[in-house]
C-alpha cells in the first residue's frame, strides 16, 4: 500500500448530499427545513423549541440575572437584538413553570450622525422602532449619539445635571459618586442585591416612554466633525463602539438599571475576537466576548445571544416573523479592506462556508479565556483602568500599579504622542465619568494600548470640540 | 416553461436592490428548466443595481447571505443543482449585519 503506481481499485466514497426528504434529527417525522452547524437537520417545530430553549438555559446557567432586577436591553434594531428583545417577551409572557423574572427596559442608540444618515432618514428609522417598541409595553429609551458629547451639560430627564466639576455636581450625582467609591474600597465581588438597594434608596425620578433631550444641528455637526478627524474607519469603529458603551452605561446608570443585555451573536463574537486581537485588545478578550462583562462594577453587561449562530437567528427572524429594521452603519457597503473589523468579518464568513465548525470553534476557544487578575495592593485603589473602555490596563507605566504616587509629567511624558486639545477632549470623557478617575486631584490620563492607538489616528487639526475645551 | 417567482431580500440586501425588498418576476422561456444557479447569473444582469460582487461570488452567492426556497434552507434542496418551480418562493437574507 501506498506506493507510487498503486491502483485504487475500491469505490470512492461520494458526499452524500442533503435531499429534500430529509427528515429531522430530533422527531424523525416532519420534514426539515434548515440545516443547523454541521449537519443537524431541524423541522420548524422542533427548531422553535430548540431556540426557546437555548436562550433559557443560558440565562439559566450563567445565574446572573436576579428576580425583580432592572435589565436594560441594548437594541439596535437589527436581526440579533430584535430577536433577542423577542426572547424576552416569550420567557416573561410564558406562565411555564420558569417563567423568567426581571424588569426589562429597551434602549435604542441613534447613531446616524455618525454614520452619515439624514434626519429624515433617522426619523424614520426611530419611527419604525418606536413602533416596535410600543408593541412590547416595554419602558424604552432613545438615545442620540450626539448626546454622549453634550452630556455634562444637558439636563436629562433623572435631574442629574451633571457640572464640569463633578464634586459639585447635585446631590445625586455625588451620591452615586459617593456610592461608586465606597463600592471600589470593598471586595471586588459586587453583591447584585447590594447595587440594587442602595440604587433604589436614591430619589430618582421615574422616566416616562420617549426620547430624551432633542438634538440640535450642531450637535450633529459636532460630532460629525469628531468622526471626522479620525482618519482610519478601524479607528472610526472603535470610537463609535466606546461611544455607544458610554452612552448605554450612562443611561443604565441614571435610570436605575444594574444589567445590561447586548444581542451579540455567535459568529459576531467570533469575528469580535479575532478582530480585538489584530486591535491590540487582547488583554481583554475574555471580558470582551465572554457571557457576563464586569468591567464596570454596578452595571454588569451580558450577552445571552452569544450561543446562536446568525444563520439561526436569521432564519427564526423570517419564520416567525420578528420584526427587525435594518439600519446602515459606517462599514456598509464598504471594501473587504476598509477596516480590521471588516476584513477578520469577511474572512470568518468566507471560512465558514467551507468549514462550517470555523464560528463554533472559535467560540469555544473563547469560553476557556479567563480574565488574568492583576496583583494588586490592598492599599492602593483599583485606579489602573483605561479611560475609555474601562479594562483593566494592559500598558506598564513604572513599576509600581498605584498610579497616584506619578507626576503629572511622567503622565504626559508617557502619552507624548497626544496633544494638549486631544487630551482635553479625552479629560471632557473623563468628566462623563467622575467616578472612574477624580479629576481635581489626578491629572493624567490612562488608556490601554488599543485606545492610545485610536486616539493617535485623529489628526492634529482642533475639531470644534476640542477647541472649546482648550 | 414560464417561472413566476417571487423575491424577498432582506438583512440589508435589499440596499443592493434599489432598497425594495419584495420582487415578482417573470423569468423568460428556456427549454430546459430553470436552476439556481442561472438564476443567480440572471439576477446579477437584470437586477442588481449596484456591486455586484457584494451579493454573488463567482457561481454562488456571496458568504453570510441565507438563502431560503420555499422557507427552507436551500442546503436540503440541492443548493445550486435545485431546479426552479412555477410560483416558487426565494429568500436572500443577508447576515452580515449584525444586531
Amino acid at each position: 500500500m501506498c506506493q507510487v503506481d498503486e491502483e485504487y481499485n475500491g469505490q470512492l466514497e461520494h458526499r452524500v448530499t442533503p435531499r429534500v426528504s430529509k427528515k429531522c434529527v430530533k422527531c424523525k417525522e416532519n420534514t426539515a427545513v434548515l440545516i443547523i452547524r454541521a449537519g443537524d437537520a431541524f423541522c420548524r417545530g422542533c427548531f422553535k423549541e430548540y431556540f426557546i430553549h437555548k436562550f433559557r438555559a443560558m440565562l439559566g446557567k450563567n445565574r446572573v440575572i436576579f428576580p425583580g432586577e432592572k435589565v436594560l436591553l441594548a437594541v439596535s434594531g437589527g436581526p440579533a437584538s430584535s430577536s433577542m428583545l423577542s426572547q424576552v417577551q416569550e420567557g416573561l409572557s410564558r406562565d411555564a413553570p420558569k417563567k423568567l423574572r426581571f424588569v426589562p427596559g429597551i434602549i435604542y442608540i441613534d447613531e446616524g450622525g455618525a454614520s452619515g444618515q439624514s434626519m429624515e432618514e433617522r426619523e424614520r428609522a426611530v419611527a419604525q422602532l418606536e413602533s416596535v417598541f410600543r408593541a412590547t409595553n416595554y419602558h424604552y429609551h432613545i438615545v442620540h449619539l450626539e448626546q454622549v458629547l453634550s452630556l455634562p451639560s444637558s439636563v436629562l430627564d433623572a435631574g442629574s445635571s451633571a457640572t464640569e466639576k463633578p464634586q459639585t455636581g447635585s446631590s445625586y450625582k455625588a451620591a452615586v459618586d459617593q456610592f461608586i467609591q465606597t463600592k471600589k474600597n470593598q471586595h471586588p465581588d459586587l453583591s447584585v442585591e447590594n447595587a440594587q438597594s442602595h440604587l433604589s434608596s436614591l430619589s430618582m425620578h421615574e422616566v416616562e416612554n420617549g426620547v430624551t433631550s432633542p438634538i440640535t444641528p450642531e450637535h450633529t455637526q459636532a460630532l460629525q466633525k469628531l468622526f471626522a478627524s479620525v482618519r482610519t474607519l478601524t479607528a472610526k469603529e472603535d470610537l463609535l463602539h466606546t461611544l455607544r458603551q458610554h452612552l448605554i452605561l450612562h443611561t443604565a446608570r441614571t435610570q436605575g438599571y444594574t444589567k445590561v443585555m447586548m444581542g451579540d451573536s455567535c459568529s459576531r463574537l467570533a469575528i469580535k475576537l479575532l478582530s480585538n486581537i489584530s486591535l491590540g485588545r487582547g488583554a481583554s478578550l475574555a471580558t470582551d466576548t465572554g457571557f457576563s462583562d464586569p468591567r464596570y462594577g454596578d452595571v454588569v453587561i451580558v450577552r445571552p445571544m452569544r450561543d446562536y449562530s446568525s444563520k439561526e437567528i436569521a432564519y427564526y427572524n423570517r419564520m416567525f416573523d420578528i420584526p427587525s429594521v435594518f439600519i446602515p452603519g459606517l462599514d456598509t457597503k464598504a471594501q473587504d479592506k476598509a477596516s480590521i473589523q471588516h476584513l477578520t468579518e469577511s474572512f470568518v464568513t468566507k471560512l465558514q462556508t467551507d468549514f462550517p465548525s470555523t464560528v463554533s470553534t472559535i467560540y469555544r476557544t473563547s469560553e476557556k479565556l479567563h480574565t488574568a487578575c492583576p496583583p494588586q495592593n490592598t492599599n492602593t485603589q483599583p485606579f489602573a483602568k483605561c479611560l475609555l473602555c474601562v479594562c483593566a490596563l494592559d500598558t506598564k507605566l513604572g513599576e509600581s500599579h498605584c498610579q497616584c504616587t506619578k507626576t503629572a509629567s511622567h503622565h504626559r511624558n508617557v502619552l507624548y504622542s497626544l496633544n494638549k486639545s486631544t487630551c482635553n477632549f479625552i479629560l471632557k470623557l473623563v468628566f462623563l465619568f467622575p467616578n472612574h478617575i477624580n479629576i481635581s486631584t489626578y491629572p493624567s490620563l490612562l488608556l490601554c494600548y488599543s485606545c492610545r492607538l485610536t486616539i493617535k489616528d485623529m489628526v492634529s487639526e482642533r475639531t470644534s470640540i476640542t477647541s472649546h475645551y482648550s | 416553461m414560464v417561472s413566476l417567482l417571487s423575491l424577498y431580500l432582506g438583512g440589508g440586501a435589499e440596499l443592493l436592490f434599489g432598497s425594495v425588498k419584495e420582487h415578482h418576476v417573470t423569468l423568460p422561456n428556456q427549454s430546459e428548466p430553470w436552476d439556481m444557479k442561472q438564476l443567480l447569473v440572471w439576477i446579477r444582469g437584470n437586477m442588481l443595481k449596484e456591486r455586484p460582487e457584494l451579493f454573488v461570488q463567482g457561481d454562488t452567492v456571496r458568504p453570510g447571505i441565507l438563502v431560503l426556497i420555499n422557507d427552507a434552507d436551500w442546503e436540503l434542496m440541492g443548493e445550486l443543482e435545485y431546479e426552479l418551480q412555477d410560483k416558487d418562493n426565494v429568500v436572500f437574507i443577508s447576515t452580515l449585519h449584525g444586531g
